[in-house]
């Protein structure tokens, strides 16, 4: 349990997606305008990597892994490196059920998270979580915390942004910084920030 | 050969987005996989190559089918392509380069999701020939490169006094004069570095920078802004 623990703790606040791996840097430089958008990409970002990441963790151990086919009564054969293929493709996949079980059981929340969802397959937050998985070799239960762990850690992120720029507007910022320019300071410092949990185990 | 290839069109997409439309300072694509492995010059020349080859192959590999691609599937036409040209990549780079791609990790699948890529494909290949959209292609991958290869040139030089693993300044634990500054191979530095990029090329090309949503009013009456 003590392990789970430590790597969920790890996966939000250490090793954040976006500000010490920068994935997911074109929606979170994008969409962090408005803190209550940036909530609800964040919320989408989670489920989504919720359920990815174990998904992918299901497909790699039984289909793709060296000799992973035993079961089927075929030995030495090493589909790994269909990986990349696979992840994106169950990733496009889930992302459009998901889309439609919204839609058809909870339209409100379909409403709100639902422009959101098709940015969502080109982020790379979520081809990163389940590339990490396999990397790192995860099981089971670790991709679960994982995937939840890195989400919420993306979330938190992206709305901590939207929060510092929402402030950010009134401030009399250098014409060439404004915009782009100043937001990558602040992601920057963000970062720094988020470095100073890099001491804390569990 | 050269005149044929180079006309006029091709010379623009491929000299444009150098610094006049680059995707990372202006479009805001591709940030995503690419800051990551900067902290070195080799892991980041590598990735600039893996990268500027796979969105010019996909974009001429997509320009190529494009009017048979039904448009209500074509996200993943364009993805399942992309992904086998990076598919290749990695297994280039696994065979070849074993140190770089363990470097790279899991960032060179990355390439897939890079917005770059897909931009370009979506943005432009979808709409013209092959052989424009392959240059489109080279040119946006150079941009990035360019970035790249900034951004490394400073965190490598000034995090390690190293570049491509060669001494350029003598640290002082060996007996020089330069005392590396360890923030530059931390991942904050990295936004710092773009970040001055940004302001340094809206700096010299002012056209590029953005409106202000909030204009802060100067107090017209008093002088200096008494209270």
């Amino acid at each position: 349990m003590e392990a789970y623990i430590s790597l969920f703790v790890k996966a939000v606040f250490i090793e954040n997606l976006a500000l010490s791996f920068f994935l997911g840097m074109c929606t979170f430089i994008a969409v962090s305008k408005k803190i209550s958008t940036a909530m609800g990409l964040g919320v989408a970002v989670m489920v989504v990597q919720a359920i990815t990441v174990p998904a992918n963790n299901i497909v790699y151990h039984a289909l793709l892994k060296e000799d992973a086919l035993s079961w089927m009564g075929i030995t030495g054969v090493d589909l790994s490196f269909l990986a990349l293929l696979s992840c994106i493709g169950m990733i496009a996949a889930l992302v459009q059920i998901l889309e439609m079980i919204l839609d058809k059981f909870f339209p409100a929340l379909y409403f709100a998270l639902g422009v959101f969802l098709p940015l969502i397959t080109v982020n790379c937050a979520i081809l990163g979580g389940s590339l990490f998985m396999i990397e790192r070799d995860y099981n089971f239960g670790e991709s679960v915390t994982y995937g939840v762990g890195s989400g919420l850690g993306w979330a938190l992120a992206i709305t901590v942004m939207a929060g510092v720029r929402e402030k950010l507007k009134y401030s009399d910022i250098p014409a060439g910084l404004q915009g782009l320019g100043i937001t990558f300071i602040t992601a920057g410092l963000m970062s720094l920030g988020f470095m100073a949990f890099s001491g804390i185990q569990l | 050969m050269s005149a044929v290839l180079l006309n006029d069109e091709t010379k623009k997409v491929l000299i444009t987005p150098l610094v006049n439309d680059n995707p990372i300072t202006l479009q805001v694509l591709g940030i995503c996989s690419a800051l990551a492995v900067t902290s070195q010059m080799s892991t980041s020349l590598i990735m600039a190559l893996a990268l500027t080859l796979v969105t010019a192959f996909s974009s001429a590999a997509i320009s190529a089918i494009r009017n048979h691609i039904p448009s209500s599937i074509r996200i993943i036409v364009q993805m399942t392509i992309i992904a086998s040209l990076v598919i290749v990549v990695d297994q280039l780079l696994k065979a070849f380069a074993y140190d770089v791609s363990k470097q790279l990790s899991v960032f060179v699948g990355l390439i897939i999701t890079n917005c770059i890529v897909m931009g370009r494909a979506e943005g432009y290949a979808m709409k013209n020939p092959p052989l424009e959209s392959f240059m489109d292609g080279i040119g946006n991958g150079l941009g990035y490169s360019l970035i790249l290869i900034i951004v490394a040139f400073f965190r490598e030089t000034l995090g390690s006094g190293k570049l491509l693993g060669v001494e350029v300044f003598k640290l002082t634990k060996d007996g020089g004069w330069y005392d590396p500054n360890g923030l530059m191979l931390l991942p904050p530095s990295a936004f710092f570095i773009i970040g001055l990029i940004i302001w340094a090329v809206r700096q010299w090309k002012p056209e590029q920078t953005e409106k202000v949503e909030f204009k802060i009013m100067s107090i017209a009456h008093g002088e200096g802004g008494h209270h």
